[in-house]
């Protein structure tokens, strides 16, 4: 039998150790990959990044995986997506422009308001609050505090995939599930104990 | 509807000198009370926000093991880790992020070199550069900064130069009183209150903090956004669970645990 396995995405965009850390935690096998074959036989996915949207979307192009992760993010296999990992699931972002993303959700990536009193982008640990339960938030109470690091938020044009709310300045969408995606705009392998326990129920999809 | 519910942060930092936790963290065990490691998973066990090593290892040769400590802390603890000190070079920075640190904290070679500051943000994004500034008031409201841990002034205004880093693509700034430094009197106030104004990313003030009042007063007053402590969690009295316990009932947000 195949041994299970959960791939991280690896496409340039940023810091992937803490990622793969907070995963291997609770499975033991995590692999940080940019091929498509490990990609396609794996498990679950996870898809992590910081940086430009623009940038992301290049080197996905580039490194010639975007249509795999499609392929396997449409396929069923459960998908986590974090901070970029989220924006890119959207149709299009506002970031420095206008570019396309991966269309599994429908709707727009955009910048906070520039207004005074809001220092943008939004660093540190803010609450979420829970607008539809799924098993990854089984055991999360409201108004937990989880850590972001953004200038951008992603807007889905359904507002029933929305799972969390968080407001800095306007509310928006925190995180995100549809059928096998969950996906969070805030870092939960930097959020603690509320963000080990997310991945743990993310985890325990696959076992 | 409040405008928004992020939290201030309490920032633990620990000196790091050779690998061994400088000072030393007096409410662990005098064996591990040199351990930056156990150091680290006691500061988040108690709910720190974020942790902070400052590396003042002189020797260049004996540097490689603050990366080792970051590998080891960065499996263990699961929130944001930033190093600072000695810090010099794209590679620099790539070497600590590789091993798990989130943020790196530049000050002298930003100075000395502001295109690294913009070469690092964009490399890495600006998210995990922080620029540190040791400032040390001149005249009314007119701070200097100082490099090479407060050793030499640098000629530049401290409020001017925190523009510039932001302009340049720093994500934060760490700005340290040198004044208020180790006097346990309280931040500077007019200090912080003056950078964060003119700048529009998060503030984290450093330097002075005596007890849990001076946190707030910089949190309130100050308009900072974080901040760092070093000394106060030494002992036991100050644990960051029961600081921010007394933040929390004097009306501050943050992140109980």
């Amino acid at each position: 039998m195949k041994k299970k396995y959960i791939a991280v995405v690896d496409y340039g965009m940023g810091n992937l150790m803490s990622v793969s850390k907070a995963f291997a935690g609770f499975f033991p096998d995590v692999r940080v990959t940019n091929s498509k074959r490990v990609l396609n036989n794996a498990d679950a996915v996870v898809l992590p990044g910081v940086g430009a949207f623009e940038d992301a979307v290049k080197n996905l192009e580039k490194i010639g995986i975007k249509k795999n992760l499609i392929t396997n993010i449409t396929s069923g296999k459960p998908f986590f997506g974090i901070c970029l990992g989220l924006q890119l699931l959207f149709s299009r972002s506002e970031e420095n422009g206008s570019f396309f993303g991966l269309d599994i959700i429908k709707g727009t990536v955009k910048r906070f308001p520039r207004k005074v009193e809001l220092k943008i982008p939004q660093i540190g640990w803010n609450k979420i609050f829970i607008k539809k339960n799924t098993p990854l938030l089984k055991g999360i109470e409201e108004g937990s505090f989880v850590y972001f690091v953004h200038s951008y938020f992603g807007e889905p044009l359904d507002k029933s995939i929305v799972c969390t709310e968080t407001v800095y300045g306007v509310k928006f969408a925190s995180s995100v599930c549809l059928n096998n995606v969950f996906a969070s705009q805030y870092h939960p392998e930097k959020s603690q104990r509320v963000g080990l326990k997310i991945i743990k129920n993310f985890v325990e999809l696959i076992k | 509807m409040k405008k928004n519910y992020l939290a201030k942060r309490i920032i633990p930092c620990l000196d790091v000198k050779n690998g061994e936790v400088v000072k030393g963290v007096k409410f662990l065990s005098l064996v591990k009370a040199g351990d930056p490691v156990t150091a680290a998973l006691e500061y988040d066990r108690q709910g720190g926000d974020e942790l902070v090593f400052l590396d003042i290892t002189a020797s260049h040769e004996k540097r490689k093991t603050i990366i080792e400590i970051v590998k080891k802390t960065a499996s263990k603890i699961f929130i944001p880790l930033t190093v600072g000190g000695g810090i010099n070079s794209i590679a620099d920075i790539r070497a600590l992020l590789k091993a798990g640190a989130d943020k790196i904290s530049i000050n002298t070679s930003a100075v000395k070199n502001p295109k690294l500051i913009k070469e690092a943000a964009r490399i890495f994004g600006s998210q995990c550069i922080v620029v540190a500034i040791d400032a040390k008031r001149c005249g009314k409201n007119k701070w200097e900064v100082y490099t090479h841990g407060g050793r030499n002034a640098a000629g530049l205004d401290a409020v001017k130069w925190a523009k510039k880093v932001v302009a340049l693509g720093a994500g934060e700034i760490l700005l340290t009183s040198m004044d208020a430094d180790g006097t346990k009197k309280g931040y500077d106030i007019p200090l912080t209150r003056a950078v964060s104004e003119s700048v529009n990313v998060p503030v984290i003030a450093s330097g002075g903090a005596g007890n849990v009042k001076h946190m707030e007063e910089v949190l309130k007053k100050g308009k900072a956004d974080a901040v760092l402590a070093a000394s106060i969690f030494h002992y036991k009295t100050h644990t960051v669970a029961k600081v921010k316990q007394q933040l929390k009932r004097n009306g501050i947000l943050v992140r109980m645990t």
